[in-house]
């Protein structure tokens, strides 16, 4: 319960920023903010000990219990994970922020209210074991996404990169919701937990392939996977503190997160396994490659994160392989999934303090541009020794906890050579030697990054600012994440007990029953060369000699045609989709009444005859009808000639008059079927009506045909012998059968003993139906002020426009 | 009675959309006349025409018709009668200004978009 009201300790702290960030001008409003992601830091390391044993929490709230939605907070080891990531690196960002963020000249209360929404969305997305309130938060953090991609809204990049994130991260919402709807049919639950524990009954389901794949379109979509990826570059327009942490440690993860949390599910398809893997490593590969064409340091750090992203996805793919080998535990299968946490960790590290690097040379120099950087090493010595160790753990060198994951990588591609699957055997080698090229480009990238930015020569005319080191507190946050980054590479394995091993039991059940059996031990040195220790070697000699020739070969990036990139794509359909809707409405809603009146008519008459010839609802019984006496046929006939004349009439007036017999008529209609009240009522309102069109009779037009065409006639007769048909069958067949009885035997019994009348109609409109009563004389009031308004109300005078000479 | 009843709230209608269609603004407001008419009698029928008395109380009198189609009809008739007279102030102001009761004419120009 306390863990629940938790998830949204940071929307209600946001509840008081525009308070302080407006009443509070002298001190920086980060500084309140902070105190909120620290203490929940703090909240969730005390689960550490209770979840390294295996152990789980669980919260919860009941919401929309009918349907069996209810606000739950499942804390295992990978919510647990996720949550101290989001909070951990939410309170370095926050400190970083503080810095980064002027006090004086950037709306600091939009800022924190945004990215606090943000960390209630992503907590509630890692801890909600119900998937109605996962999609919730799912589309909240979107929804904060764009709201902080959007921060400096005056500039048309933000709102265009806003506006693609999101098109793109709902669209894959949606079809995730899809996907849990599916789920949701299959189990008869919303509960993660208890759709886990079906898993092997819900693999037999027909929708099972269905599910699947709307669900991964989420998880792709979110994290940035081929082809869904091309959001994330334009989302480098939010503020340098957001990109480090919606953009490169967290939100990015949701995805990855979602899918690491169905693995116990979904693994049981081979298409599961093949999908995430493949798309993982084509998506590592395009990222690496596209990085090294970037000169944004942002941009690289973009790529970087889309092709790191595939990474973490392809070793969560490989993970799910390992539910279909035999004792995986005991074989190399058991390190991808270890491998996906571990690096998940260590690249929130290490891209989260880049960022942070991208952000402080931004500030300090003016510029982002690597062509107009360079030679900043000796100016700015603190950043590039941070910005060295982050590049170096992303390159995969020791001694950085880089270098351990993705040793662990490659033992995870490396097994799916091994795994013989549903697909040839072939294809897990293909991934294996793509997986190879993109950590060369990897390294290239890395080494791209810190060396064109920090040495070679200092052009300091290019830059807009002259360079100088950052403020100590700039450089606290991306520091605390560089020692982390050190401090993995030594301490592997309590890094590995406390926070991996438990995530690792969450996702693979079918393999660990607690986190003690996830028998992985991380070494940089094995005692012996292993195969992966020789690929890393060979990476780093590949990646030095193609670094070395950069020059020489970066322009083959130019030969790639611009029309044929995801980007240009996008970008023509949603002109398409701007232009091509704008035209399709305007085609139909083209300003006449009568075209609208025609679609509403002809869809009622569809709508109505359809469903009674479907329903075979059409029935004439004469039976139990009353006589028809000769006072009636006579009205009806004096009606029906009157009607006829008011359609033909060549004079308004007699029109008019027509019209006022046939409402007197209906008055006598009335008579003779026992209704004296609406009689009455009829003649009286029959009598005003006729005055008030002789009344306006005086200022109106002559009637006038306007030259109504024959098509045009014959076309609106249609319609009206249509909506005739169907009003006469309607009444027909519901005066034939009578499915219930009337209700008005309850008016007949009480009239005299509740409410004292004995007019029946009177007393239902003043006693029992006294509100409709009510509410029918406000319509008049209305209607009566419409009127007066209306002919007092002169918005232009006669005369005073140019228009009307 | 019912199904002759039927066939004369059919034809009504059908005076009333072709009126409605037509583009003259008076023709208009009187099919939105002739419109509220064939409801009233729509509701009455459907209510079917048993009984022999009108719903007011009297001594040794039960076979009532029933209540409740006039009570609705009572409220559309007022309601029916406000719009119409809302219907014709706002045609004469629309004839005023415009200088024209032409629906064709009337449809608004493009330039707000």
């Amino acid at each position: 319960m306390i863990s629940v009201l938790l998830l949204f300790a940071p929307v209600i702290a946001a509840l008081f920023v525009p308070f302080l960030a407006n009443r509070l001008r002298g001190i920086h409003t980060g500084w309140f903010v902070l105190a909120v992601p620290v203490l929940l830091f703090i909240y969730y390391l005390g689960f550490l000990p209770q979840v390294k044993d295996g152990g789980v929490h669980i919260g919860e709230l009941a919401w929309i219990p009918s349907y069996g939605i209810t606000l739950t907070s499942y804390i295992d080891g990978l919510s647990l994970l996720f949550s101290l990531l989001i909070t951990g690196i939410g309170s370095l960002v926050v400190l970083y922020s503080i810095f980064y963020l002027d006090k004086e000249k950037e709306r600091l209360g939009n800022f924190y209210v945004y990215l606090l929404m943000f960390m209630t969305a992503m907590l509630g997305v890692v801890q909600s074991d119900n998937m109605i309130a996962l999609y919730g938060f799912w589309e909240l953090t979107s929804i904060s996404s764009f709201l902080l991609i959007g921060y400096w809204y005056t500039r048309d990049k933000s709102r265009f990169g806003a506006l693609k994130s999101m098109l793109i991260t709902v669209f894959g919402g949606l079809m995730m919701l899809g996907g849990f709807v599916l789920l949701y049919i299959m189990g008869g639950t919303f509960s993660v937990r208890e759709l886990v524990s079906m898993a092997p009954e819900l693999a037999e389901h027909s929708l099972f392939t269905w599910a699947l794949v709307l669900l991964l379109l989420g998880a792709f979509t979110k994290s940035a996977q081929f082809p869904f990826y091309i959001w994330l570059p334009d989302a480098m327009e939010a503020p340098t503190p957001v990109s480090a942490y919606l953009h490169s440690a967290t939100m990015v993860k949701a995805g990855l997160y979602l899918v690491a949390r169905f693995t116990p599910i979904f693994a049981a398809s081979e298409i599961w396994v093949w999908l995430v893997t493949s798309i993982g490593v084509l998506t590592l590969f395009w990222g690496s490659f596209f990085a090294v064409k970037q000169t944004d340091l942002k941009g690289i750090l973009a790529f970087s994160t889309v092709s790191q992203l595939g990474l973490i996805m392809s070793l969560l793919g490989a993970a799910a392989a390992a539910f279909h080998v035999d004792g995986a535990a005991e074989t190399m299968f058991k390190y991808a999934g270890f491998a996906a946490i571990f690096h998940l960790v260590n690249h929130a590290a290490f891209k989260g303090s880049l960022f942070m690097i991208a952000g402080i040379v931004d500030h300090e120099t003016g510029t982002r541009d690597i062509r107009k950087l360079g030679g900043l090493m000796a100016l700015m010595p603190v950043t590039f020794t941070i910005a060295l160790v982050g590049s170096l753990s992303m390159a995969g060198l020791p001694p950085f906890g880089g270098f351990l994951s993705k040793e662990l990588f490659l033992t995870g591609m490396l097994s799916l050579g091994e795994l013989d699957l549903f697909a040839p055997a072939s294809w897990g080698t293909v991934l294996l030697v793509v997986a190879w090229i993109a950590s060369v480009f990897t390294f290239i990238y890395s080494f791209y990054f810190v060396l064109r930015t920090f040495t070679g020569k200092h052009k300091p005319d290019l830059l807009p600012k002259s360079a100088h080191e950052a403020p100590a507190g700039m450089l606290v946050s991306p520091a605390v994440l560089g020692l982390i980054v050190v401090a993995i590479f030594f301490v592997p394995n309590f890094i590995g007990d406390w926070i991996v091993k438990p995530a690792v039991a969450a996702v693979q059940p079918f393999m660990y029953n607690s986190p003690a059996d996830v028998d992985v031990h991380v070494a940089a040195w094995h005692g012996h060369v292993t195969p992966e220790l020789m690929m890393t070697i060979g990476i780093v000699i590949a990646g030095l000699v193609l670094y070395w020739l950069l020059p020489k070969w970066q322009g083959l990036y130019r030969a790639f045609p611009e029309y044929l990139t995801l980007n240009k794509f996008y970008d023509s359909s949603m002109y398409f989709a701007e232009s091509g809707m704008n035209r399709l409405s305007r085609s139909y809603m083209d300003g006449q009444i009568r075209s609208y009146l025609i679609y509403m008519f002809s869809g009622i008459v569809i709508i109505v005859l359809g469903s009674m010839i479907a329903k075979d609802a059409f029935q004439v019984s004469f039976e139990g009808t009353a006589p028809i006496g000769p006072a009636e046929v006579g009205l009806l006939l004096v009606l029906v000639a009157s009607v006829v004349t008011t359609l033909v009439a060549r004079k308004r007036l007699t029109a008019i008059i027509a019209l006022g017999a046939a409402g007197y008529v209906v008055a006598l209609l009335f008579v003779t079927f026992k209704a004296p009240d609406l009689a009455l009522t009829q003649l009286v309102i029959e009598t005003v009506s006729v005055a008030l069109y002789l009344l306006a009779f005086y200022h109106l037009p002559k009637m006038s045909r306007h030259d109504e065409k024959r098509k045009f006639r014959v076309g609106n007769a249609l319609i009206a012998a249509a909506v005739g048909l169907m009003m006469a069958l309607l009444a027909m067949s519901s005066a034939s059968q009578k499915a219930l009885p009337s209700i008005s035997q309850y008016y007949k019994d009480t009239v005299y003993s509740e409410a004292g009348g004995g007019n029946i109609v009177n007393v239902i409109l003043v006693d029992y139906r006294g509100f409709d009563t009510l509410f029918e004389i406000a319509v008049l009031s209305i209607a009566a002020i419409g009127i007066l308004g209306l002919i007092r109300l002169r918005l232009t005078r006669k005369g005073d426009s140019g228009e009307k000479q | 009675m019912e199904i002759l009843m039927s066939v004369i709230i059919g034809f009504l209608f059908m005076a009333a959309v072709y009126l409605l269609l037509s583009r003259s603004l008076l023709r208009v407001i009187i099919g939105t006349g002739l419109l509220s008419h064939g409801a009233h009698l729509l509701i009455l029928t459907m209510g079917g025409f048993e009984g022999s008395a009108p719903p007011v109380l009297a001594d040794g009198v039960t076979d009532f018709v029933d209540p409740l189609p006039q009570a609705l009809i009572l409220t559309a008739i007022v309601i029916s009668f406000g719009v119409t007279a809302l219907f014709l102030v706002m045609a004469y102001r629309a004839y005023q200004e415009l200088e024209t009761d032409n629906m064709t004419l009337l449809k608004g120009n493009d330039e707000h978009d």
